[in-house]
């Protein structure tokens, strides 16, 4: 066991539980997209760090595949998230 | 850089790390909330980075702090315009009643417990021996791959499939946003230094994203962080408050939209016809095909994201005309 993967896994199980709290308990959906972008950060991180193979050594890089997949696909997510607030905001806004 | 520099180094960056989080979602105005979680993914891509993933740091840097970024902020401003700091409603924010309260550490002590059980589940399976079967089975048939990068293989061609759904999903998150609406205003023209600036950063950055692609098959880079690259170009361009930022119109746009899952099926429904597996290339061809197929998936990427920058579908003149009808009768309402 790596010092370093356990003090990045460690600090990412952190991460997911900052944002899942945030997440649920956030009044602006704006901020909730935020919340989930910072939960999904913390996932990525317990990835590459159970992917670090120490120093000098090659990582494993299906996690790193994965992980880069996954920064996409949260991007889109975020950008259809928005679009949707703004819909909902605008309907709020005619009522 | 010896063990106990490392590690205090290690520290730091994760006691920002955390900090940053924290601080970002701690407050309630959305501006300083976005900005925390941009310097967020920043300390995070020096994170991958300390973690010898370069490819990773690369996206997250482009992506998840600068287009996230820049997608959080425009929806901030498109919800205040005029006012630079924005609270939540306060009578919906939940500080207010006792009951509040009790669900409030209800939450936090549920959101404690998954983090003990993520961490428990971690270290558990750190403490038994490394499975390096898919590791070395990479490392094995990396020759016959077509790239010598060990990510860009894994993306394009032992997990190609994955890639292939990933822009389907990319696509259809453009396709929702188009169908919500129409576009958010344009930025005012900037003054003579930033746009100076620009002149000089978006040849730059074309010229960076070509790099990105092409260095991509056998060392860190591919068509993700370079259609990053490339819509960042847009971005500066609109923020400058040019109309024209380099998306084309129409039919040619959409061609663009649907290039990388096109060309990717394509391929693989040719090599289907040839007797081969779906997207199982001949080892002679890969790298060229690979190359093919992360072109088109770069440009359908930089679309999307500059599309969902931009908040709808470009407006044709007779379009925009009808928009500004339908605000005109909204003011009067």
């Amino acid at each position: 066991m790596l010092t370093a993967q356990v003090l990045y896994g460690l600090t990412a199980c952190v991460i997911v539980a900052l944002g899942l709290r945030g997440a649920l308990l956030h009044a602006s959906l704006l901020q909730r997209v935020v919340a989930i972008n910072v939960m999904g950060a913390g996932v990525f991180m317990l990835l590459i760090a159970v992917a670090y193979r120490g120093p000098g050594l090659p990582p494993d890089p299906l996690p790193h595949a994965l992980v880069l997949t996954g920064i996409v696909v949260a991007v889109s997510a975020t950008a259809l998230a928005l679009a949707l607030a703004r819909r909902l905001h605008a309907e709020q806004d005619n009522d | 850089m010896n063990t106990t520099n490392l590690l205090v180094f290690d520290g730091l960056l994760l006691f920002s790390i955390v900090g940053l989080a924290w601080a970002s979602l701690a407050t309630t105005d959305e501006r300083r909330s976005v900005i925390l979680f941009m310097a967020f993914g920043l300390v995070l891509a020096v994170a991958w980075g300390r973690l010898l993933a370069p490819d990773v740091a690369l996206a997250e840097a482009a992506i998840g702090a600068g287009l996230s970024g820049a997608l959080l902020l425009a929806a901030v401003r498109k919800q205040s315009p005029g006012s630079s700091h924005t609270h939540a409603n306060p009578d919906r924010n939940y500080s207010e009643s006792g009951a509040k309260v009790v669900l409030q550490w209800l939450v936090t002590l549920l959101c404690a417990a998954l983090a003990g059980t993520l961490a428990w589940a971690l270290l558990h399976a750190l403490s038994s021996a490394p499975h390096d079967t898919l590791p070395r089975a990479i490392s094995d048939n990396l020759v016959a791959s077509g790239v010598s990068n060990p990510v860009t293989a894994v993306l394009l061609n032992f997990r190609a499939y994955d890639t292939l759904l990933e822009l389907a999903v990319l696509l259809t998150a453009v396709l929702g946003i188009f169908s919500l609406g129409q576009t958010t205003p344009g930025y005012q023209p900037a003054g003579p230094v930033f746009d100076g600036l620009v002149r000089w950063l978006v040849p730059v950055l074309i010229l960076t994203a070509g790099y990105l692609l092409w260095v991509g098959a056998h060392a860190p880079g591919g068509a993700f962080q370079a259609g990053a690259t490339l819509a960042a170009a847009g971005v500066v361009l609109r923020l400058t408050g040019r109309s024209r930022i380099g998306l084309p119109d129409g039919f040619v746009l959409r061609i663009i939209m649907a290039a990388g899952v096109g060309v990717f099926l394509l391929v693989g429904l040719t090599l289907l016809l040839l007797g081969r597996p779906f997207l199982g290339y001949p080892p002679a061809w890969a790298g060229a095909l690979i190359l093919l197929i992360e072109t088109a998936a770069m440009l359908s990427i930089a679309a999307t994201l500059l599309l969902a920058f931009v908040g709808g579908q470009p407006q044709s003149t007779a379009v925009n005309a009808a928009a500004n009808r339908q605000r005109e009768e909204n003011s009067r309402c």
